[in-house]
């Protein structure tokens, strides 16, 4: 059981189900081999090194550090793509070349993580005037593409919308992203992006990573439809196997029972270890954990074409099926999310991180039925960095203070957090997250505070909890006891094992 | 025999009670170091004598303890202020009171409140520039005259002070209390009436937001003035204690904040860029129009830098604690004292104290005789819910 920067065995009650991801896929033997043959051979379009030629403009995005997580062991595959994209371009005498990191509202990237992403060659060519991140706050370098039958304003980067072709290099996690998410979301400024990262979208998104039921997906692809009227995107879609965890926390990525004698060591050497080791240090050494991932799919072409392939990559590695919804679902939150890399994983970000990513990894229904209990497993401490989340720290200290109801912050609170010169100078001066962007984080979590019951914390700060509307137990006893009243003295339990990820197929 | 508790010199003792107050292990109980070690001490002395005509004899009824009576017996004041005081004295400045001697308007037997400065009026000297102008305040003659030098009653070795059975007053420093005006609200008149003087002291445009730093007894009334005698626009008030953050609100706060995020709520509130440097608290470029510290001196540091450049910060109270001043170089502050009271303050005071929800403010008092009590209370009042704590001689047998 993941518990933060630290975790645990926990003895389940008898007939608890545990849901495992499926094996992890072997990955290929060939990657750069694999790229050019996506590259040579894409779905409905024509050979990248047909759409390339002298003079053009092209701008080469990728994802941003959000994913995948842990960051993956280096060379990145977006480097892989990127370097295989420029040798080509290189070769057309293509010379306007553009790198942005698609990083919508999150911080800027680092020019030590823009490094570590594109690598060393591609970095030291572009760095910094044509290897960038986005900037969403930057009025003159965006532009508007029009706006979706629905009267969705489709925002973006103007280098993006002004070039010959977009070559998007995604790396897809979760059935959430990739796709028509890419452009529309990576490279939009805020007035776009509240079309579809709203409370009522996010609540009727069941589940955010089950795309058909998904209202911000739907949001999604008519933005993408949008753009692909007017734009020309090639999108290079990569998936990953399940090696989350390195081999010295080899036992993290498999089921307990199948440990082995050396796995069962290796759990106490590295618990004791983590245990003992002083706490700024135990952090530092889980974010310089970085994944061993093997690649299963490198997909090229079409966006629409080429993310169909992606979600049933990442459907054949993540989803399990389960025989219908328990009274309480449980979960351990691990020390990392997509916005906390080489940062501190606030109170917000846990909640985003349970109640939002976690409880929707889900197809059909959750894994808790309505009005039912989830625990989670967190310290969940009143610490932020001042940093990457100064919004963050007046939204918990300010507005949670007054509501936790989405629909209300909303309303109350969104223009006024997502206006501030003050967020707005941090966003596009230093590495802070962007004003609104805590407001996103627990607009995340609605559709789970709408459908549960109640929600606890094992382990959890007992006023940081209590601040987000929660409450925490010191144990899993306290907590089914707490959680008695709600769903009585002998509940079902779904215990949903992440990571790593597993996406519940709940009949 | 006059019982009463008398401040005398001994330079041990207040070494002694400074030290013991003045660290992090002993902070929490520096009442307790201030009760038992400052150079205090219960006598009996003989019955002042009024110095000259026109004085009479008070005998208190209630006698409040004061930050700066607190600031002295934890030998926190300013050294500055030594040579404005005479030894041994008898403090205690809040004082509700009974005359003893009958003066022309002023019959014996009169509930009055005392105005504790030591003017030139009760000197008998001629008026200096500040007393002509009615701001006795502003005495340049306090260290001369018919009484020994004091800035005010409760610092003077002739006068006594309202910690006692008796002490002497000039009829010039009494105001009759009018019947409806119990001792409890009567005593609370003089920190009132500083208030009222503080808010006076600058000019508040309308609509101009305000902070007062600290709820004690001093940042309540400044807040009660702000709301009564302005028309400020929001009051922001730091507040260190669940009690004093209610009693904000009664009086009119728009806000009340707690001490460590005051700098984050009130970017929030005023706009602005909240700045971090290396060393030292955060600070605003933006902020409030004006700050007024009813802290004694240890939340100036915060109203320095919360305040916009060109903002005034009022300096409410006596200050005793030495703050890093770049703040008013570099946003350009105007720093503004306000001490004690002057022209109507007094008389405005007695009628907004009939009328504020004062109910409930003196909720301790203690006879002489349980003076360590007292002021090891008084000392912590704000972590035992309580406002103003007192001394009542006459439950001393």
């Amino acid at each position: 059981m993941h518990e933060g920067e630290g975790f645990r065995l926990e003895k389940l009650p008898l007939g608890s189900r545990v849901i495992y991801p499926p094996e992890s896929l072997p990955g290929l033997r060939d990657v750069d081999g694999e790229i050019r043959r996506a590259l040579d051979n894409p779905l409905g379009r024509e050979p990248l090194r047909e759409l390339l030629y002298p003079g053009m403009r092209l701008t080469i995005v990728f994802d941003d550090l959000s994913i995948p997580l842990p960051p993956m062991r280096t060379p990145d595959i977006r480097q892989r793509v990127i370097e295989q994209v420029l040798e080509l371009a290189a070769a057309k005498g293509v010379d306007d070349v553009e790198l942005i990191a698609g990083n919508a509202l999150h911080r800027r990237m680092t020019p030590a993580e823009l490094k570590r992403t594109v690598g060393e060659r591609v970095y030291r060519s572009f760095f910094p005037r044509h290897l960038r991140n986005h900037d969403a706050e930057d009025r003159a370098n965006l532009t508007e593409i029009g706006q979706t039958r629905h009267g969705e304003v489709v925002e973006i980067n103007r280098r993006a919308a002004e070039s010959d072709l977009i070559v998007y290099v995604n790396v897809s996690l979760t059935a959430m992203s990739g796709g028509p998410k890419s452009v529309s979301v990576g490279l939009a400024s805020y007035r776009s992006l509240k079309h579809h990262h709203n409370v009522h979208t996010l609540r009727h998104s069941r589940s955010f990573n089950d795309p058909p039921n998904s209202a911000m997906h739907h949001s999604y692809d008519r933005m993408a439809g949008l753009l692909g009227d007017s734009l020309k995107i090639f999108q290079i879609e990569t998936t990953l196997n399940n090696d989350t965890f390195p081999t010295q926390l080899g036992f993290l990525n498999k089921r307990e029972w199948e440990w082995t004698l050396k796995d069962q060591a290796a759990y106490l050497a590295v618990k004791r270890a983590n245990d003992l080791a002083p706490p700024k240090r135990r952090r530092q050494i889980w974010h310089k954990t970085a994944s061993p991932y093997g690649i299963t799919s490198v997909t090229a072409g079409d966006p629409i074409q080429v993310h169909e392939v992606t979600l049933r990559n990442v459907l054949r590695q993540q989803l399990t099926e389960v025989d219908g919804p328990a009274d309480i679902g449980i979960w351990g939150l691990p020390y990392i999310c997509p916005y906390n890399v080489n940062s501190i994983m606030n109170p917000i970000l846990v909640m985003s991180l349970g109640l939002g990513y976690f409880f929707n990894l889900y197809r059909n229904q959750p894994i808790v039925r309505p009005g039912g209990v989830a625990i989670y497993y967190h310290p969940v401490r009143n610490e932020f960095h001042p940093v990457h989340h100064p919004s963050y720290i007046d939204f918990f200290e300010e507005v949670l203070a007054e509501t936790t109801d989405p629909v209300a912050i909303e309303t109350k609170f969104e223009e006024q957090f997502a206006t501030d010169p003050w967020y707005t100078h941090l966003y596009r001066n230093s590495y802070a997250y962007h004003g609104v962007h805590p407001l996103y984080m627990w607009y995340w979590g609605a559709h789970a505070l709408e459908h549960l019951g109640e929600v606890i914390f094992v382990g959890g700060d007992r006023k940081t909890t209590a601040r987000m509307g929660f409450r925490s137990a010191s144990t899993l006893d306290d907590a089914l006891e707490m959680a008695r009243e709600r769903v009585g003295g002998s509940p079902t339990i779904n215990y949903q094992h992440a990571p790593p990820l597993t996406m519940a197929d709940v009949r | 025999m006059n019982l009463n508790l008398e401040y005398h010199r001994s330079p041990i003792r207040y070494v002694a009670s400074r030290t013991a107050t003045g660290t992090i292990a002993t902070g929490r109980a520096a009442g307790w170091w201030a009760a038992n070690m400052s150079p205090v001490r219960l006598v009996n002395r003989p019955d002042p004598r009024p110095p000259g005509p026109g004085w009479t004899r008070v005998k208190p009824l209630l006698s409040g303890i004061c930050g700066s009576d607190l600031g002295l017996l934890t030998g926190r004041n300013s050294p500055y202020l030594s040579a404005l005081i005479s030894l041994p004295f008898t403090p205690g400045h809040e004082v509700v009171g009974e005359t003893l001697d009958p003066l022309p308007d002023l019959p014996k037997g009169s509930r009055v409140v005392l105005d504790p400065v030591l003017g030139c009026v009760p000197r008998d000297v001629k008026l200096c520039p500040g007393c002509a102008a009615d701001q006795h305040s502003r005495c340049d003659h306090i260290t001369s005259g018919t009484v020994s030098a004091a800035l005010q009653t409760g610092f003077c070795a002739d006068t006594g002070g309202g910690w006692s059975r008796m002490f002497v007053a000039h009829g010039s420093q009494l105001h009759k209390v009018p019947d409806e005006l119990d001792d409890e609200r009567a005593v609370l008149v003089e920190p009132l009436a500083c208030a009222i003087h503080s808010v006076r002291r600058v000019p508040i445009p309308d609509g101009a937001s305000v902070l007062v730093v600290g709820a004690g007894t001093v940042g309540l009334f400044t807040t009660l003035a702000l709301r009564e005698y302005t028309k400020a626009g929001p009051i922001y008030v730091i507040a260190r204690y669940g009690h004093q953050r209610e009693r904000a609100r009664e009086m009119g706060a728009t806000e009340v904040l707690s001490s460590d995020r005051a700098a984050r709520a009130l970017r929030r509130a005023t706009g602005g860029f909240l700045a971090r440097p290396e060393q030292g608290a955060e600070f605003l470029l933006g902020g409030t129009d004006v700050a007024f510290d009813c802290t004694s001196g240890s939340g100036l540091d915060t109203a320095l830098r919360v305040v916009r450049a060109g903002g005034t910060v009022l300096l409410s109270g006596m200050p005793n604690a030495s703050v890093d001043l770049t703040p008013a170089w570099f946003r350009e502050l105007s720093i503004v004292g306000a001490y004690a009271s002057g022209g109507h303050d007094f008389q405005d005071a007695m009628a907004l104290a009939k009328s504020a929800p004062l109910t409930g403010y003196v909720d301790a008092v203690y006879p002489l005789s349980r003076w360590r009590d007292a002021i090891g209370h008084a000392s912590s009042s704000g972590r035992l819910g309580s406002i103003k704590v007192a001394f009542d001689p006459t439950k001393d047998q």
